[in-house]
């Protein structure tokens, strides 16, 4: 019997294990795709948004603003790429100047630190590629942008270092409540927990039903985003957003830890979670958008559309709750913008409920909170040096965009979470995630996942089971 | 009259043929006079594809071609052929692997010098 | 830190030659460094016939003519340094580079820039759709299948007519795939004329022009493409849409030259090519840094990198053996009418020796057409052509004597005959 299940591993499922494993607990982390950080955590804007946007005293206006100072601890201990770059919400028109000074009054009021209306002057100053037809703007200096993938792989390895165990491929399909306990039916066995935390995402609403009705629906909403050349990263050098208007919630143009321009979203009805196709249309939308703000955008320097599907319910506010029929479960759905932000504060509440519930939060003795991470791009001369000379494997360049070596792949490979398609050694490392696109890298990338894992070269997917890479072997043998 | 692009060379000329004499018009070159009339005949290609290699730690397949062109109407079943092929390193260039692909009279030949 | 009087960056077709004709040229410290485990870059994938007719006079596979070179390379004292690649390069030519035999900071004299170039993905071209597996860029293929010994599908669609995605049309079809279309936005093709011969019509491949890719289907794999018919300015025609099932998409959209080291130089760049600006002798903003092959300007053959590589080659030598030569009055080469680059894009009539020679590519598919240089209103020289498309390169050579005296501007543009 385990003490607690949580369901999902994105950054929130993530995000509850690493806190939990600070406790003498057994937990499992049970996870449908094969990699952590593959639903909503996969595709999403990766800001750390400030906290101004949430209406105050709500539960989500203390997550937000909580999460945001949360997520700067945890970046610093786990290794995680964040940089508070602030961010702006122009005022486009005269029209839209109450606007931004209703989200200065609401950034006093939920405790955002540092928050100040700026001229056109100050913010054409601060950003000299915006729009001159900017009138105004908000800054919130505390927003950041953050590697969402690695954030959520951080926690949920560091969680795997201090004994939790995580289950891959690992699929829900039902949940039987009995007396002190749930069994949860999966399709690798079933796992019995005396706890059950429910992180699932798109799925928040299929996964409750396994044992009572919601009181809310998931609506998923798809977003659609350019990601730009490295050589467009400096275009602007803080979060820069939109205040809606009647085109909808308006779009943001940022930079990325990774040195690119990201561009987007849109938001428009999804079918499920896999319903992250991008279309023209989208894009058009965001591409017209964004010039709003940056009229001089060179989409010209697009090295990838993406989407992602948001698991929006049809509630404004998060719907974090303890069941009232199951009181030892607690439901962490309708995480939508800005539950990225606000994730280790959900999990710390999502904490203090299974506490309320009777759920026993002794520390453990030896907790490692600390996960390091050797990124040769970001090295001086002198540590590149050093680091070939102790390990040659760093030496060797695998993505020559991102500048990758087959040392942090073989780290990767080896880590505590393994990963074992092309994308999952994306989302670790970055290799694949320059202006190729993996073009160059990924059949290297695929000789090492088959090397260091020992698994046949058919059978390397680009993502989950279903995406393999390859299709047979030549020359099989024949007469001649 | 049959008009073939001609294939020797990125020049790729319109030549006219004719069906019955083989004459040809339109060619740049004597190489082009021989395609066009060889096209009309009896059409024949270059063949070019890989063969299993073994021995070697930075390659699977070896490269290979044919030594001279075979008939085109034999491109598929020559291609499947070479499945049965097989080479050790070490691997010098032109070393023929089939003397006679096919019955054709044209060989096989390694097209990359592979020593480790 | 190590000196050299050149370091040539890549060990493909470009820098095998420029190393060799500067060795030639009589420089005797000359370093290639280059990021594979092998010389000959991206010719050893290339196992298909028809490269060397110019500069060997015979038919030759990718491997055969980077053998070649790698065998005349071993007859020179040319250091070679493979796995390693550079990251940095510097405006007063130091080159900082990785391997796994370690990380070192070296300083040339002159350095040759022949890093080739990489293939527009799918990003480029931003099409819509599903993102499943299944989807390469015609080279990625090439090097699973030809290299690797992988088959990446068994029904494909090739999008683009690039000769890349042809030759591997033709390949996938001889290794047991079935190769459904060959989609093409543009009115013409943008492959070479006999390569749509021998490796689509030879094999009943439909070629679709004035087509595109419209949607991408597929979760796990791909599982669907649908193509539609483009109207002139490229826009998809509703009601024309063609499905195909198919579990493999190959992109042959485009080369681009891989210019991130000479970006990072200061290096003054032409956003037309998207390589280096250069003179007559393949010299950059920079003096003593070079740039020749598919980082200056994307080639349809290799017989022309070559060539291009060894007055590259020969160039660098000229520079360490006979420094102060760089002098005198700069004319401007750019694009008229219907041309859509130049290279060179300057020129030192003083150090032009007999004449020099220009490359460009035409916008347009053309009948009987003349090449006209003009400076000014004058028309400076005039070339005649029978035929000319996009797809190939074009190239005259301009006499020292018809260069104008003086700073100018030369203007490289064709007029189509009256039919």
């Amino acid at each position: 019997m385990k003490d607690v299940a949580i369901i999902g591993c994105g950054v929130i499922g993530a995000a509850m294990a690493y806190t939990l494993s600070k406790y003498q607990l057994d937990i499992t982390v049970l996870e449908k795709h094969s990699d952590v950080a593959s639903g909503t955590t996969k595709a999403n804007s990766a800001i750390i948004h400030a906290g101004y946007d949430p209406q105050p005293n709500t539960l989500m206006a203390k997550l937000n603003v909580e999460g945001n100072l949360m997520a700067g601890e945890i970046a610093e201990k786990l290794s995680v790429p964040f940089r508070r770059v602030g961010s702006l919400v122009l005022a486009l028109s005269e029209a839209e100047l109450p606007h931004i000074q209703e989200l200065y009054r609401r950034g006093l009021a939920n405790g955002v630190p540092g928050i100040t209306l700026l001229s056109r002057e100050e913010t054409l100053k601060k950003e000299p590629n915006l729009t001159d037809t900017v009138c105004g703007s908000l800054w919130a200096p505390s927003a950041g942008i953050i590697d969402p993938w690695e954030y959520a792989t951080a926690m949920a390895e560091t969680a795997v270092v201090n004994g939790v165990d995580l289950r891959l491929n690992t699929k829900v399909e039902s949940i039987t409540a009995q007396a002190d306990s749930f069994v949860i039916h999966t399709n690798r066995g079933d796992v019995q927990a005396r706890y059950l935390v429910s992180a699932a995402g798109v799925d928040a609403a299929a996964v409750r039903s396994m044992l009572e009705t919601p009181s809310y629906q998931i609506m998923p909403s798809r977003g659609e985003y350019y990601l730009l050349d490295r050589s467009e990263g400096q275009v602007v050098g803080s979060v820069v957003f939109q205040c809606p208007n009647e085109l909808g919630k308006g779009v943001l143009v940022s930079p990325t830890v990774h040195g690119n321009l990201i561009v987007g979203p849109n938001a428009v009805p999804a079918e499920g979670a896999e319903d992250n196709k991008v279309t023209a249309d989208g894009l058009a939308f965001v591409a017209a958008a964004a010039k709003r703000s940056v009229p001089g955008l060179n989409l010209g320097a697009n090295i990838r559309n993406f989407a992602g599907v948001r698991a929006n319910s049809d509630q404004d506010a998060f719907r974090i709750e303890r069941s009232e029929r199951y009181p030892h479960l607690v439901d962490l759905a309708g995480i939508k913008s800005p539950g990225l932000s606000a994730a280790p504060a959900i999990a710390f509440y999502a904490a203090k409920l299974l506490l309320e519930a009777g759920l026993e939060l002794v520390a453990k003795e030896h907790f490692v909170d600390r996960r390091e991470k050797i990124r040769f791009a970001s090295l001086s001369d002198e540590e590149r040096a050093a680091l070939i000379a102790r390990d040659p494997t760093y030496g060797r360049v695998i993505c020559r965009c991102q500048t990758i070596t087959e040392g942090e792949i073989l780290a990767a490979l080896r880590s505590p979470i393994p990963p074992r398609s092309i994308n999952a050694i994306k989302r670790r490392t970055g290799a694949g995630m320059g202006r190729c696109q993996g073009g160059f890298c990924s059949p290297r990338v695929h000789e090492l996942i088959v090397r260091e894992l020992g698994i046949d070269p058919l059978d390397v997917c680009l993502e989950d089971e279903g995406s393999e890479l390859l299709v047979g072997e030549t020359k099989t043998g024949g007469a001649l | 009259m049959r008009e073939v692009i001609c294939i020797v060379c990125p020049r790729g000329c319109r030549l006219q043929v004719d069906e019955t004499s083989y004459a040809v018009t339109g060619n740049h070159c004597e190489r082009g006079a021989d395609y066009g009339a060889q096209e009309v005949k009896a059409p024949t290609r270059t063949l070019t594809s890989t063969v299993r290699l073994t021995g070697s730690h930075i390659l699977r397949r070896c490269p290979v071609k044919t030594n001279g062109t075979i008939p085109k109407a034999l491109m598929l079943d020559a291609a499947k052929a070479l499945d049965a092929i097989e080479v050790s390193v070490p691997v010098h260039v032109g070393q023929v692997l089939v003397e006679n692909l096919l019955g054709t009279g044209v060989a096989l030949v390694a097209t990359r010098a592979i020593n480790e | 830190m190590k000196h050299y009087q050149l370091i040539v960056i890549g060990g493909g077709p470009a820098g095998l030659a420029a190393a060799i004709a500067a060795w030639n040229a009589g420089l005797r410290e000359v370093l290639i460094i280059e990021r594979d485990q092998v010389l000959g870059g991206i010719l050893n994938q290339c196992i298909h016939n028809g490269f060397g007719l110019t500069h060997f006079k015979e038919e030759l596979t990718g491997p055969e003519y980077a053998g070649r070179f790698i065998d005349q390379l071993a007859q020179t004292g040319v250091e070679v340094k493979c796995d390693t690649m550079v990251l940095q390069l510097t405006q007063d030519r130091q080159v900082i580079c990785t391997g796994p035999a370690g990380y070192e900071i070296l300083h040339a004299q002159s350095i040759v820039l022949a890093m080739g170039c990489r293939e527009r993905t799918r990003g480029a071209i931003q099409t819509p759709g599903d993102r499943p597996a299944g989807i390469y860029t015609a080279g990625t293929a090439q090097r699973y299948l030809n290299i690797e010994g992988y088959m990446v599908g068994k029904r494909v669609v090739i999008l683009g007519s690039g000769d890349i995605g042809l030759i591997m049309a033709r390949r996938m079809t001889l290794e047991g795939a079935k190769v459904l279309a060959c989609v093409e936005v543009m009115p013409h093709s943008s492959g070479l004329t006999r390569n749509i011969v021998q490796c689509l019509h030879d094999y009943d491949i439909p070629l679709y022009l004035s087509h595109t890719v419209t949607d991408i289907r597929g979760h796990g794999r791909l599982e669907q493409l649908v193509v539609s018919e483009v109207d002139a300015n490229r826009k998809p025609i509703p009601g024309t849409e063609m499905i195909f099932d198919c579990d493999t998409l190959l992109l042959s959209v485009g080369l681009l030259p891989e210019n991130e080291l000479t970006r990072m130089a200061g290096i003054e760049m032409d956003p037309r090519t998207n390589g280096a600006v250069v003179f007559e002798n393949n010299e950059t903003s920079i003096p003593g840094i070079f740039s020749c092959g598919n980082v200056l300007q994307v080639h349809d053959l290799v017989d022309f990198v070559s060539a291009e590589a060894i007055r590259a080659g020969e160039a660098a030598a000229t520079y360490v053996l006979h420094p102060g030569e760089g002098s005198g009055e700069v004319l401007t080469v750019g694009p008229g009418l219907d041309v859509s680059y130049t290279v060179p894009q300057r020129i030192r009539p003083a150090q032009a020796g007999a004449g020099v020679e220009i490359f460009f590519r035409v916008r347009r598919v053309t009948g009987s057409a003349v090449i006209l240089v003009r400076c000014g209103e004058q028309v400076v020289a005039k070339f005649r052509r029978e035929h000319m498309a996009p797809g190939e390169m074009e190239h005259i050579r301009v006499p020292k004597a018809l260069l104008p005296q003086g700073p100018a501007h030369l203007e490289v543009s064709i007029e189509e005959a009256a039919q």
